[in-house]
């Protein structure tokens, strides 16, 4: 059976990380699973948890009143799932929903936040880790918002 | 690629008359028109990324990829978005109506040169359609290419082209086939997010790899980005260029891009031929 380390080692996002912070890391997670259809967490909720996305498929969706819920991004196998648990005031923005059988490891972001400000390595470590995903995003968000794909007159 | 002009002896600005075979619906603004020559001539002969000229008697011409015949079919197929007067017009076509058509014309992807080598075809929105043909080509051969990967976005699911084929490239002939949308609802199950990211959920060997890439310009700036990434080489990427093609065959220059014309240069370019130019917003 795997451990807990060995599958957070093999995840692209802490891929190289030293043995020493994997340890420190492994320290606040644990398995979760989500069926198809099953909130993660809702907008405005407490952001406790970062989650590791070993597989599966996770819709973050924002749903305007009235209207359907709208999917403005999916992440998969080999992502992560939320930074809402680092920046204060620690809310999730998004409404985040398993589309399919999901399995992830989650770290307690309070403990996470904790080991970061005791070990400010660690803390520039993870944040050199998390900052590309974030620009990576913004990026994608401001492709998206050019609409692209929309008739250009 | 260099490519193949009509033959010698046809005046490339006048079009012949071509038959609408078949209509075909691909998505709320987009068809496809199944064309074949009028009076029984022989099928036009063309390489995958060309485009012909499309007349729609007395409203205007317009440039079209071709994005088909499909395997075994004759017809000359074009899938064109309604979006201008003469698209319009092109648009109300039906079965037994003509039109006119000049071509092929324009350069073409590197199916041969891409041989023994990994494919990552790359097409946002309507940019499938010239990409089609290539992707027919090397699955006629499939056992010449290694990895051959789609990766395919558009704004909304109810976008996505060629649907009824992704499953027959996937599971015939083993093309990785990934799609995203922009956004969707809850009915959507796949991938949301900008086709760059898609690169990353695929397996390819990069410095072993060709790319082609069609779509917004935008869109390809980005996607050209994050290949050069992920390590394949400026050489080995391709990608097509869109402006306001009118002859088509070098003559008038309103396609003039830096040194090349596109009608007769491109539209299929190697990225690091058209690099210096690529993303001037005054060109």
């Amino acid at each position: 059976m795997k451990t807990l380390e060995s599958i957070l080692a093999n995840h692209p996002f802490f891929a190289n990380l030293k043995a020493e912070y994997l340890a420190l890391v492994t320290g606040c997670a644990s398995n979760v699973r989500f069926e198809a259809g099953q909130f993660i967490h809702r907008q405005d909720e407490e952001a406790d948890s970062f989650y590791i996305i070993r597989e599966g498929k996770v819709a973050l969706e924002i749903c305007p009143p009235g209207k359907k819920a709208i999917t403005v991004q999916t992440v998969s196998d080999g992502e992560i799932l939320g930074w809402a648990w680092l920046v204060p005031p620690y809310h999730w923005q998004f409404d985040a929903q398993a589309v399919e059988l999901t399995r992830a490891i989650v770290l307690d972001g309070k403990c996470l936040r904790n080991k970061c400000g005791e070990d400010h390595t660690l803390g520039y470590e993870l944040l050199s880790r998390l900052l590309p995903i974030i620009g990576q995003t913004m990026e994608a968000t401001r492709l998206q918002l050019l609409d692209i794909y929309g008739v250009q007159r | 690629m260099a490519g193949q002009m009509q033959p010698p002896g046809v005046n490339p600005m006048i079009p012949q008359t071509y038959r609408v075979n078949k209509f075909i619906r691909e998505t709320h603004d987009t068809f496809s028109l199944d064309v074949v020559p009028k009076g029984g001539t022989e099928p036009m002969v063309f390489q995958p990324g060309q485009f012909n000229m499309l007349y729609a008697f007395g409203v205007g011409e317009v440039p079209i990829s071709i994005s088909g015949p499909k395997p075994g079919t004759q017809g000359m197929i074009h899938t064109i978005r309604d979006v201008g007067v003469v698209t319009r017009a092109l648009h109300h076509l039906k079965k037994g109506q003509t039109l006119g058509l000049r071509g092929p014309f324009g350069s073409s992807w590197p199916i041969e040169e891409s041989k023994g080598q990994d494919v990552v075809i790359m097409a946002g929105g309507i940019g499938l359609a010239p990409l089609r043909p290539a992707l027919y080509a090397l699955l006629e051969q499939r056992d010449q290419y290694g990895e051959i990967v789609l990766l395919y976005g558009v704004r909304n699911p109810e976008d996505l082209l060629f649907t009824k084929e992704f499953e027959t490239w996937r599971g015939k002939y083993g093309v990785q086939v990934k799609l995203t949308v922009d956004t969707a609802d809850r009915e959507w199950r796949g991938n949301v997010g900008v086709v760059n990211t898609l690169i990353q959920r695929v397996t390819f060997d990069p410095l072993n790899t060709v790319a082609m890439i069609c779509g917004p310009e935008v869109m390809m700036r980005f996607a050209v980005s994050e290949l050069k990434r992920y390590g394949v080489p400026e050489q080995q990427l391709y990608v097509t260029l869109e402006r306001n093609l009118k002859c088509a065959v070098g003559f008038c220059g309103h396609c003039q891009f830096g040194p090349a014309f596109i009608c007769k240069d491109g539209a299929v370019f190697r990225y690091d031929k058209v690099k210096p130019f690529f993303g001037i917003r005054e060109i």
